[in-house]
Parts: C-alpha cells; sequence; structure tokens
C-alpha cells in the first residue's frame, strides 16, 4: 500500500530560507540547498518550496537556486508561491518541479487549473486552499490568508478537483501557529468529498499530532508542517518510527 | 557513455541529476549515431502512451532503441518508457509499443477497488518476484516512488517486482538485457539511486 508522507515546507524569500531555522552540522542554515538535502536525505518523503519573494529579481533568484536544489535532491518537489500563469507552471517545472501548487492564481483565475491540467497532468496541479471558518461555514482566504473571497471552501475545493487538480493542501488558518494538532474536524469532510489526495496542514505542534491525523482520518495522504521540522522539535526519522509503531505505513 | 533518450516527452532534468549524482556520464540525447555509440541506454517517458509512441515514430527512434536492445545493449525504460516496451498499450484506443517483452498496458481504473485513488501516486514497497541484478542495491520491501494511471498486464515471464495496490501492480521488468521501472527511480531517493548504480553496472 502507498505509505503516508511527511512533508516539510520551506518558506523562500529573496533566495533564502526565512523562519529562523536551526540544524547541528548544517553551515548555512537559511540556503534553500542545504536545507533540501538535509530534509531529503534524513527521510522526507517529499518537498515543498514556496516562493513569498515579492520582487521580480527575486523571483529570478528563486528560479536559479530551484533549477540547484532540484539538481541536488532524488525525492518529489512541489513548487508554489506567485503561480499565476500558465508560464509560471512552465517556468518552476523547467527548474525541475515534479508539481506546482497553485492558491490565489486560482481564485484570481480558476480556468488556470483547467489549462495547468490539461498541458501537464492532473498529477501535477496542486490545490493550496488556505482556509478559516466565518460564520459557521468554511471560507477559502486570499493573500496568504488576509482575505476573506466568500467563497465557501469544501464546494470551492471540489470545482478545482473537478477542473483537474490532481492534489489538495489544505491549510487551517484556524490551527496554523497553535501547535494543538491538525483541523481534524475541517480535514474530514474535504477528505470525503475529493478522490486525490489530501494534504494536511496547519496545526502540527508534536510527532503525537501526526499519529492522531493518521489515525482519525484513515483517507488523509500526508501530513505538512514547517516550523516543527525547521526547529527540530521534531526529527522526520523519531516521527516515522513512531508512525510505524503505531501500525501507520510509512517509508522507513 | 550512458544515453537518456529525447524525444520531447517529458523533463529529463532529474533523471539526468541523478546519473550525475553516481557518478555516471550520461547525455541526453535524440541523435541516433550518439544512441547507437552509447554502450547504455534509458528510454524515459511521461504523458500519454500514443503521443509518445507517435514521436518515437516520427523521429526514428523506435527502430534504433529496438534495434539496440536486440543488439544486447542493456536498455532501461523508465515510467511510460517501461509501458512503452510491450507490445501494446489499451491507453485511450490502441497503440502499439515497442514489443521488446511480452505484455499490454491497461488502465488500472475497474482492475483495482473502487475506493483506491487512480493515479496511483506517492510511495510503495517493492516486493521481488523473481532475482535480478537491477536490485543488487536494495532489498525487498524498499519503498518506489509511483505516478501512474495503466499498468502492465500480463507480462509473468518478465516480471520481477511488484507493489501492492488493491492486487500487486507491475513494478519492474527484465528480459535479458532490456528492464523496466513503472516508478521513478529518479524520485525514489537513495533506493532510486542504488537501482540506477546496479544499472549502469551492466555490460
Amino acid at each position: 500500500m502507498i505509505t503516508k508522507r511527511i512533508i516539510p515546507c520551506l518558506d523562500v524569500k529573496d533566495g533564502r530560507v526565512v523562519k529562523g531555522v536551526n540544524f547541528k552540522g548544517l553551515n548555512d542554515v537559511s540556503s534553500p540547498v542545504e536545507l533540501g538535502k538535509y530534509y531529503s536525505e534524513c527521510g522526507a518523503d517529499e518537498l515543498v518550496f514556496y516562493d513569498i519573494t515579492a520582487s521580480s529579481d527575486g523571483r529570478r533568484l528563486f528560479t536559479d537556486i530551484l533549477r540547484e536544489v532540484a539538481s541536488n535532491i532524488f525525492i518529489p518537489l512541489t513548487v508554489g508561491g506567485g503561480i499565476n500563469t500558465v508560464d509560471d507552471f512552465d517556468r518552476v517545472l523547467k527548474c525541475g518541479a515534479d508539481k506546482v501548487s497553485v492558491n490565489s492564481g486560482a481564485i484570481k483565475n480558476p480556468e488556470l487549473i483547467t489549462e495547468a491540467a490539461k498541458k501537464y497532468g492532473n498529477q501535477c496541479v496542486v490545490i493550496s486552499a488556505d482556509i478559516k471558518r466565518v460564520n459557521g461555514e468554511f471560507r477559502v482566504f486570499a493573500k496568504g490568508g488576509r482575505e476573506d473571497t466568500g467563497i465557501e471552501a469544501i464546494g470551492w475545493i471540489k470545482r478545482c478537483v473537478q477542473n483537474g487538480a490532481g492534489e489538495v493542501v489544505v491549510n487551517s488558518i484556524d490551527t496554523d501557529g497553535v501547535k494543538g494538532g491538525f483541523d481534524l474536524e475541517m480535514l474530514k469532510p474535504i477528505c470525503e468529498a475529493v478522490n486525490v489526495p489530501v494534504i494536511a496542514s496547519g496545526g502540527a505542534g508534536c510527532a503525537e499530532d501526526f499519529v492522531k491525523l493518521f489515525r482519525e482520518i484513515p483517507d488523509i495522504d500526508a501530513g505538512l508542517a514547517a516550523s516543527i521540522f525547521h526547529f527540530g522539535e521534531v526529527k522526520i526519522s523519531d516521527l516515522k518510527e513512531l508512525l510505524n509503531k503505531n501500525n501507520i505505513t510509512v517509508r522507513i | 557513455m550512458l544515453a537518456i533518450i529525447d524525444y520531447g516527452v517529458g523533463n529529463l532534468f532529474s533523471l539526468a541529476s541523478s546519473f550525475k549524482a553516481i557518478g555516471e556520464q550520461a547525455i541526453v540525447t535524440g541523435d541516433i549515431e550518439v544512441i547507437r555509440k552509447a554502450d547504455k541506454l534509458i528510454l524515459p517517458g511521461v504523458g500519454a502512451f500514443g503521443d509518445a509512441a507517435e514521436k518515437l515514430r516520427q523521429k526514428g527512434l523506435d527502430e534504433t532503441v529496438k534495434n539496440e536492445a536486440l543488439s544486447g545493449k542493456p536498455l532501461l525504460g523508465i515510467c511510460l518508457g517501461m509501458q512503452l516496451l510491450f507490445e501494446k498499450s489499451y491507453e485511450y484506443g490502441e497503440h502499439a509499443g515497442l514489443g521488446l517483452i511480452k505484455g499490454e498496458v491497461v488502465p488500472m481504473e475497474g482492475a483495482i477497488p473502487q475506493n483506491l485513488k487512480i493515479p496511483h501516486i506517492g510511495w510503495n514497497a517493492l516486493k521481488f518476484t523473481k532475482s535480478s541484478p537491477l536490485f543488487k542495491y536494495i532489498k525487498e520491501k524498499d519503498c518506489v516512488y509511483f505516478v501512474h494511471s495503466f499498468y502492465a498486464e500480463n507480462c509473468n515471464d518478465a516480471l520481477i517486482a511488484v507493489s501492492e495496490y488493491g492486487k500487486p501492480i507491475t513494478a519492474a521488468v527484465q528480459k535479458d538485457n532490456v528492464y523496466g521501472c513503472q516508478f521513478h527511480p529518479e524520485k525514489s531517493g537513495a533506493v532510486g539511486l542504488n537501482i540506477l548504480k546496479a544499472f549502469c553496472e551492466m555490460e
């Protein structure tokens, strides 16, 4: 059977990884190449690189660095941030990305998913949604979680999948940064609504949160986190051992 | 020198990088002369079978690959490149493959339980069905990375490994000097690199 995936996410700004990463044995903790290699070698099943650069110079730099990251890691690589057109897909795929994650770009232009899926295949297109509870419903937020789009989230994700998105990342704004565990209440109905892989993001505070995630929602495919991995609070090898002990199939 | 056959299907960046990582000289080429001179061949591929088979034919590479393989040169097909080694595929119609290995490519839809997601994407464990020099540096239950919606069937003679996904799915095949992996060794971490390394040592 397919193993459950553990995915570290790295935010890159102006060519450097942000969020004060601290690892022993790494000379340059903000080098995307060094960190990518580190994660790839210590058992991460996939890496997500998120470009949070605003300037076009920064974007060019990101593309150069991406090429270097991709030539040094041999696990699947997903790239997101600033993906607004099919040309953006082309730009990052040519640098060695395997999947491209779209968020605000798909809200502005839902056709983007259809066009990209037609050109590169569904497996290449990931819809990433920032979701928050508003008046008792799940709403999609744009602009890095700052703007309420008024769009109901579950219907939105279903439409994205119908249009050709081959994977879904659910980032709960409500649990993000709280470190109290994944947003199971939000993830469950989304998992039931679509038949493509769903990745949980937002809220992981300790290794046990992943056990709970995969136990309570057996259909979830992966858990994504940033800070708990970056700060060394959870080591991926230890996490996988714990999952394995709990009879959750992982790649060891 | 190892040649990665470029026939305009998919991105060969990761594949070229992985040979570099194991210290193997590899050239990405669609040139028939270069392919003839190479001592090993990689047939990659992503996308649709019919389209890829047609592109291979248009460039005259189908005959070249076939002749080189029949002359005994080690050949490794990866993902769609593995599927092309078979006699035919039923992916959106019926298309002829290279016919180097007996068997056919069929949809996973309808062949596996409905609750399983298609494409089969992710890391899955290998189960060896026969010993093969391709597995020299890896062991049973090692995980490799898959992305596919069609799979090879009726190829028991050449079958060397399967992965369980509702049923045993063809993961790797070998007929003499012709090898194929349904998964992506260039995306399968150290295990994948070790498979490529074993292939590079073949003569």
